[in-house]
Parts: structure tokens; sequence; C-alpha cells
């Protein structure tokens, strides 16, 4: 093990590290651009150049291997010469022009010139080299060949990453651009991740730019949940709104990408179509009502059917459902001798590919399985088409969409109570006598298993709209109206719960599911 | 004159034809390193002293003996035929009228490293010596010197010439193995180098051909023999290009530390017209300039750096006193400029603005502080990049600048070049 020291400060670090690597366990910064720890080296942008005893030339710092008994300067003079120049050197030719920029406020380039540079031009502007800007290459990229300070992350991602070679740097020196291969588009399915990669205004992404100032922007730490991967993410709101999602590292999981299908997953989660209000079916019709009396009716119109005998009150549950959710019914249930299933569906032209993107649609099929629910639901349809059931709740399901629509309807239309508990208006809500509305997993806590049998924790970035509420809360208080349980305080409590009935989630807890999630033991 | 080796082939009319070539005693040195061991080979010329003669000077023995001990991928060995550097013009006619010498230095150095495919890369610009090459493969295959179980001693190997697409940076030497594989010429990050992760990630050794042009005879006299031309630790024959204003321009082989003012004054005839010296650049384009003063250095390797230049690829420009060195440093400074490749950036935004700085000063529009503005340019880029282009370009800035201050400060204070009629400052279009 190399013991190196890095501005006085020693650490010991295994074989292979870099100096940038052992700067980063010491909280030391070394900047940089090229450098990206998911892509391989470039060495280009010289931003990393630091000071080493005993070698007469300044090295870069991402690319020079730590040996026993190194002795690294990253503020000696000499480093700050070299920053100074390069921050100056990559300005020369930069339009500046930052008060049009996206970019502006996450930008590397005005960071570090307030971090090192800090200096007035040299450069006579009418001899800036001019390029193209606001080049729409793909759906979701638009390029500015004038910001770009060709560090090459773009390139690698489409080399490495994704294989598909879009983009490409043309011209030499100062000429040079980065630009579309000949014929080509960049479409592939990961392709904004080039901008998040991108430490300048040069990819910016055309969904999200001139949207926000990023500086107003919070950020939640989260996960994606358009498919089973369950990708973590960073989500970007204002004011009760999302803004934007943008990958959050975990090398378990997504690395450092997510699919574009993830990001533009956003649109759909404040859409038109939210459920404000609970609603009660009445001579007239839905009629607003309070959660109050939208529960109280419910608890005892199931606890009437289900003194029919075992099976007359039935649940389905989609894997859309967070672990919380399916727990409380499946208790609910429990107690009411329901039947339960689960549904988890996805479209049959589905796309997935073997990186990121799953088939499956669903954040929590790997939840439903814990729980000893699956993809199930047909047998109990059945039974609602045989006019056995005398009660159904449908949970975060859109049963006419993911079913024979016509064959739904007619079981629906025999239900003689029917209870819709999800984020949107859908069409089984026509056939309601109660439609409760839930928060999505942007606005409250909850965990998803993924594919692989991960849970992960998401978080309430934005409040729910209206009078929505988070399915959990909704849940544990209707539990308690039926059976009488006490009221979960938080939906750690009822993860606590899941985890000690639930073999699956044995020894887990939100503490130790953290921000990066934990293998259940299904996994 | 002194016994010609390199440039023999100026005294054998033909000599590119293989019969002329072994009437001559040609591939005598194949067939004496092909029964000896490759280890023996690799000991020899590391005894001779050979230092490369692409620009770098490093010893040749030992950048073979860096290729790893325990391999089982291919070896390449990748010819430098790139030839770029301005004022250089040396390769060009061992490739075009000797290409069976290099030939034979390609044979023995493949044999001494264990290497079974080797590339000749050259300029594009060499059409005339990648036809030169390829007549001479087709005439060593067809006896035998090239291909399967080489002279029956089971050796195989393979000689393929590579014509570049016309870029300084292809002879850099990741970046020219860059191009052989296909890619853009970005030289490469190192470590690793190119013995162990070379021409498509297996050990490569990349040599210029002059240097390879001389392992043959060195196989042939010893090392001893060549250890005692010249210097001992910058020994050889070697071949200088000397342009510029001079009487008789061109390639001289003459020992290695033959003093720059004999090759300038004796060979090359002195400077015509009666004008005067004014600075003389020794390595090529991208090496510092000496002064009229400098000039009694003996031309090797260790003397030229002790005197504060590089004998880099031995591109002799002479300069008389009627050239502006404002002008000339801003003709150097468009080249490097038009080449760099725009991988680093210091490099890529350098060097256009040292080129833009000097245009200012040149054709008018400078100020006073642009005299040291390039300086310090120049400063921040030498040393801070992945290949020494930033160095090539910053190297001769600073030395013409320091060494002919008092006439960029003219400029500047003028405005313009006092040794030219005013001109309007130049309209300074957009892009």
């Amino acid at each position: 093990m190399p013991t190196v020291e890095i501005d006085g400060r020693k650490i010991d670090v295994e074989d292979g590290l870099t100096i940038l690597q052992a700067a980063e366990r010491l909280d030391i910064e070394v900047p940089h651009y090229c450098y990206h720890p998911g892509l391989s080296i470039a060495g280009n942008c010289r931003m990393c150049l630091v000071e080493i005893e005993k070698m007469p030339k300044l090295q870069i710092a991402c690319n020079t291997r730590v040996t026993d008994g190194m002795v690294v300067h990253t503020t000696s003079e000499k480093t700050k010469v070299a920053q100074k120049a390069v921050l100056e050197f990559l300005l020369i030719n930069h339009p500046i022009d930052c008060p049009v920029c996206d970019q502006a406020g996450e930008c590397k380039l005005q960071e570090y010139y307030m971090d090192y540079d800090r200096q007035r031009s040299r450069f006579p502007l009418p001899e800036k080299v001019h390029k193209k800007k606001a080049i729409p290459i793909g759906p979701l990229v638009m390029l500015d060949q004038e910001r770009c300070i060709l560090c090459a992350r773009c390139t690698r991602f489409l080399d490495e990453v994704t294989k598909t070679s879009e983009l490409a740097i043309h011209e030499r020196g100062d000429h040079c651009e980065i630009d579309l291969a000949p014929g080509k588009s960049l479409d592939n399915p990961y392709s904004a991740n080039v901008v998040d990669i991108c430490p300048v205004g040069a990819l910016t992404n055309r969904d999200f730019r001139f949207q926000a100032r990023v500086w107003y922007l919070e950020r939640t730490p989260t996960v994606c949940g358009a498919c089973a991967t369950g990708c973590n993410i960073e989500a970007y709101h204002r004011r009760g709104q999302l803004y934007r999602f943008q990958p959050r590292a975990n090398p378990d999981v997504n690395q450092y990408w997510m699919c574009d299908a993830g990001r533009q997953s956003i649109h759909a989660l404040q859409g038109e179509g939210r459920l404000t209000h609970p609603l009660l079916r009445g001579h007239d019709g839905f009629a607003r009502a309070t959660w109050s009396a939208a529960l109280g009716a419910v608890a005892g119109r199931l606890a009437d059917a289900a003194k029919r005998g075992p099976g007359a009150v039935a649940v389905v549950v989609s894997a859309r459902a967070p672990n919380e959710e399916v727990f409380l019914l499946r208790e609910i249930a429990s107690h009411m001798k329901a039947q339960v299933a689960g549904i988890s569906w996805s479209p049959a032209d589905a796309f997935a590919d073997d990186f990121l993107i799953k088939a499956d649609k669903n954040p929590n099929s790997g939840g439903l399985r814990a729980h000893g629910l699956a993809d199930d639901a047909d047998a109990l349809l059945a039974a609602v088409t045989a006019g056995t059931v005398q009660a159904l709740v449908l949970h975060r399901t859109d049963l006419t969409a993911w079913r024979d629509a016509a064959a739904v309807r007619a079981a629906l239309e025999k239900v003689p109570y029917l209870v819709v508990l999800d984020t949107d208006q859908r069409e089984v809500a026509q056939f309601a006598d109660v439609v409760l509305p839930l928060a999505s997993y942007l606005e409250g806590d909850g965990t998803f298993t993924n594919a692989a049998g991960r849970v992960q924790r998401f978080r309430p970035a934005v409040p729910p709209p209206g009078d929505a509420r988070v399915g959990w809360l909704v849940l544990t208080e209707l539990e308690g109206r039926i059976a009488g349980t006490a009221f979960a305080e938080t939906a750690a409590a009822v993860f606590a719960r899941a985890a000690a009935s639930v073999p699956a989630f044995a020894g887990l807890g939100y503490d130790a599911v953290g921000e990066h999630g934990r293998p259940s033991a299904s996994a | 004159m002194a016994e010609r080796l390199l440039l023999r082939s100026r005294d054998i009319p033909e000599l590119r034809r293989i019969d002329v070539y072994l009437a001559n005693g040609g591939y005598e040195a194949v067939r004496k390193a092909l029964k000896q061991q490759p280890t023996e080979l690799v000991e020899l010329v590391k005894a001779s002293n050979l230092r490369g003669r692409g620009g770098a000077g490093f010893p040749t023995g030992m950048k073979w003996s860096f290729l790893p001990k325990q391999n089982i991928k291919p070896v390449y060995l990748a010819v430098n035929g790139d030839e770029s550097e301005p004022g250089t013009f040396k390769d060009r006619e061992i490739l075009e009228n000797d290409p069976h010498q290099l030939l034979e230095g390609v044979i023995i150095t493949a044999f001494a490293i264990g290497c079974h495919t080797a590339y000749i890369y050259q300029r594009g610009e060499f059409e005339l010596g990648v036809r030169r090459v390829d007549e001479a493969i087709a005439e060593a295959r067809a006896r035998g010197f090239i291909g399967k179980n080489i002279l029956g001693t089971g050796f195989d190997l393979e000689v393929y010439t590579h014509r570049g697409a016309g870029a300084y940076i292809c002879g850099e030497e990741t970046g020219l193995l860059e191009s052989l594989e296909g890619k853009r010429a970005y030289p490469r990050v190192k470590p690793p180098f190119p013995a162990t992760h070379g021409l498509f990630g297996c050990p490569t050794i990349v040599n210029n051909v002059e240097t390879l042009a001389c392992v043959p005879h060195i196989v042939l006299r010893g090392a001893d023999w060549f250890r005692g031309i010249g210097p001992e630790k910058s020994p050889g024959p070697k071949l200088f290009c000397v342009s510029g204003h001079v009487v008789r321009p061109g390639t001289y082989e003459l020992p290695m530390g033959t003093p720059l003012r004999e090759i300038i004054y004796e060979h090359a005839g002195g400077i015509p017209n009666g004008r005067k010296l004014k600075g003389v650049i020794p390595g090529g384009a991208s090496m510092p300039i000496f002064t009229p003063e400098e000039i009694d250095v003996p031309m090797d390797m260790d003397s030229v750096q002790k005197a504060g230049s590089f004998l880099g690829s031995a591109g002799i420009m002479v300069m008389d006193d009627s050239v502006c060195m404002v002008w000339a440093t801003s003709i150097l400074s468009r080249f490097f400029h038009h080449e760099s490749c725009g991988q680093c950036t210091p490099c890529r935004e350098g060097t256009g603005w040292l080129e833009k700085t000097l245009h200012r000063l040149e054709h008018g529009g400078a100020d006073p502080r642009d005299v040291d503005l390039l300086l310090n340019i120049a400063n921040n880029m030498q040393g801070n990049t992945i290949c020494a282009l930033a160095d090539a370009a910053a190297m001769p800035v600073r030395a013409l600048v320091t060494k002919y201050r008092a006439e960029f400060e003219q400029h500047a204070l003028l405005g313009h070049c006092p040794f030219r009629p005013v001109e309007e400052p130049r309209a300074r279009a957009h892009g």
C-alpha cells in the first residue's frame, strides 16, 4: 500500500490509485474537466496538473498513479500558474455568453474561473474563433460548438458506454469542433447523459433549457420509477414543480447514467390527469369528499362486504405501488380474509436492452414478489366476472388498459362496491364508488424493490396536488379504521413492520437502505 | 568527402533496385544478423550508442529492451517515415532512393525484437517514397528476405507501407499509432508507453527511418566502429538537412558532431549574395534558434542541447540578415497553429493565440505588451501537454523573442513591420 502525501497530508491508498482519486479521499479537489469516473482517461484538458516533488514537469493528476513516498502539491505556485493558464486558454475563444447560457450556475468554466483564474481577458474580442451555435443534434440535445472545451466526455460516453459514436471531434487545433458523424442523429436511448457530463454549456437539454435557472432549483435524491431498474436520480424542483431528472451515481445500479425514457417520465408525473380530491359517488355522480368521510365510507363498506365470507373482498395491487403500500394492503386484506392479487403490466412492445432499460416498466415488481404476489390477478378477475366478489379495491391499477377492456368493464359493472386508489384519472374510476387520490413517488417517502431485488428509497421532492395523499398514509388510516391497528407515523415505521414480517426485508430499515439502497434477502 | 553510407545511393546509380543493391553488398547485414541471437543484436545496438534520428534522440537499443519480457501478444515495429518537421528532408531520400537499406534495418530490427509484422508509415505527400518502398518490398519478398522462413532461418516477417493523410501530428509516435489504427492521430496519454501498449494494444517499437538505416551498418561493421564516429555518447553518421539562405541547400551526410559553422559555411557553401547570417535553427522548426555568435557548436545531441537548443531532426534552417525575425516567427507559429491536433487545451488555444499575436506585431494592431505576452503564452504552453507539439510551438517563439527582442519591440512600437511598407491593420473577419 503506497503512502502518498498531498498538500502536507498523508494517506495510505491501494496500488493503482491515481493522484486525483487519492486527493478525493482527502477531500482535496483537484480541478478537472475531461476526467470522469465513468469514462476512460483522456488527459486532454490539463486542468488537473499538479506538482510532484522530484519531477521536473507538472503531471496530470487523473492519469498519474501514486507511488510510495510521492509528495504532491495541488496548490503550489507552479500549480496555480498552470491552473490559471489553462483557464485562460479555455476562455480565450469561449463566447462568454453566460447571460444567455442555460449552463450558467452549474458551469465548470464559471466555477473554476472564480476559483483559479480571476483575471481580465488578454485576448482581443474580434480575434475569437467562431463556430456554430444552437444546433439540435437529437431529440433531447442542443449543441453549441463555441462553448465546447473539447474535453471529449461526450464522445467518450458515446464510444464507450452506448457504443453508438454519433458525435466526433472534427477539424484541428482551435478550429476543433464536436459534431455529428455524417448521417447520424444523437437519438440513442441514453442520449441526454451527454448533457449531464458536459462540464460547460456546449450540450444542453432541449427539454429543460430555458425552463429555470439552476440556482433556483432544489435537488432531492431519489430513484426513477419508469422501469424495474430503479436508476438513482436527483429530482430538480422548485415551488412544487418538477423540472428535471438527472442520474445520481450508484455503481451497483446505474453507475452514472439513466435512460432518456426515465428522464422524460417526469412529464407524466405532474400531468393534467392527476386526481386531487377524494371522490364519493352519490346520486348525481361523484362529489368531492373529505378524507375522513371517504375513508370512513370505505372502511364501513369493506367491513360489511367482508362479513359475507372469505374472498368476498378482493384487492388488486400493481407493481407501481411501493413496498409500504403493498404491505399495508396485505395486512388490511388479511384482516378481512380478502383475496389479494398482484398485477405487473408493461406494454407488449416495451423497449429493453442489456444495460439499464428493463422491459418491466414497473418500479416495484421485485416488491410484489417479496410479498408473495406477482402478476397473478387473472384468477381474481375471473371471480369478479363470476360475480362472487362483493367489494373490489384497485390500487394503482389501470385495469381497462392492462387487460381486455370490454371484459374488465363487464366485470366492474357487476362489482357491488369498487374502490379505486390512484394518482391519475383512469377509465376504471368511472366504475368506482370511491376514488382516493394518491401521491406519486416524487411526493412522498417509500421504497421500491428493483428487478435485482435491491430495496431503494424514494423521497418527497414536491407536495402532492390538491388533497392527494401519500399512499401509506391513506392505507395506515384505513387499516386503523378496519382493524383497529395503531396509526403509523412514518413510512419508515411501515417499512419496519414489513421488515419484521416479510422475510425478504429481514434486517432492513430505512437507515440501512440509505441513499444507495440495499439488496433484499431475496436478491 | 568521407565515405557516404546512408546516402550511398548518390554514388551508386539505381541502388534502389535489388540486383544493384545485392551487387553492392546488399542484404549481407541481414544474412549476418539472422545467424545471431536476437538478444545479441539488441546488445550490439545498445553498445553502438545509436540514438533515435527522429528528433528526441532516445537510445535505440534501450528502447528495444523496454519490450515486456513475458509477452504473449504480437510485437509490432512501426517505422516513422512521417517526416513532417519543417526543414527536414532526410528520410525522404532514403525512402525514395535506398529503400533496401531501410528494409534491411527493418528486417534486422524485427528479428531482434521478435516482431513478425512491420509497418512503414510515410507522410501522405511521399507518394514516390511509398511506391519505391512497395517495389522494394516486392523485390525483397521475391528474393526471400521478407515473408515466411526468411533465408531458411524460420523467421517470418511481413512488411507493409501505410500513407498518412497529411498531418504533422502523425509523426508523434503515438499519434502515428492511432493513425495506423485508422483513427484520428491524437497522441496518446502516457503511460502506458508503446513498448507495452502500442499498436492495437500490443507491444510496439517505433523507430525513425534514418535510425533503422543505421542498423545494418552497425551489424556489418560493429558497435565500436559506429561509436567511433563523432562523440561517443551520440555517435554515428548523420544526415543534416540544410535549407534557407545558403549557397548549396540539401542533405549532407557527415559525422555526428560536425560543427554547425562548418556545415553552413563549408558544406553548404555559406550565405549567398554577400549577406550575413542572422540566425539558424539547428533541428527543425520546433527547436530554439541560434544567433550567429552561437554557431560554433558541434552538431550532436548532447552538444546542441548544452548550447540551449536541440539537434531534433537536424533540419538546419539558415536565415540571412534580410529576414524579419517577427515575420519568421509568425510563419513558424502559423504552422504549429495549423498542425495542433487540438486535443490539449494549452496547445489548441495557445498556438492560435501565438499566431494571432505575431500577426498583429507584423501586420499592425499590436500593443507593446504583446512582446511579453508572447513569452507568457509560450511559457504557459510548454511542458503542460500530452505530446511535445506545444513545446515545439513554444520553444522557437521563446528563443526568437528573447534573442531578437529589440526587433520585436520595434515592431510593437511602430505598430507594424519596419522592413515592409506600412499596411492597413488586417481586416478581422469573424471566424
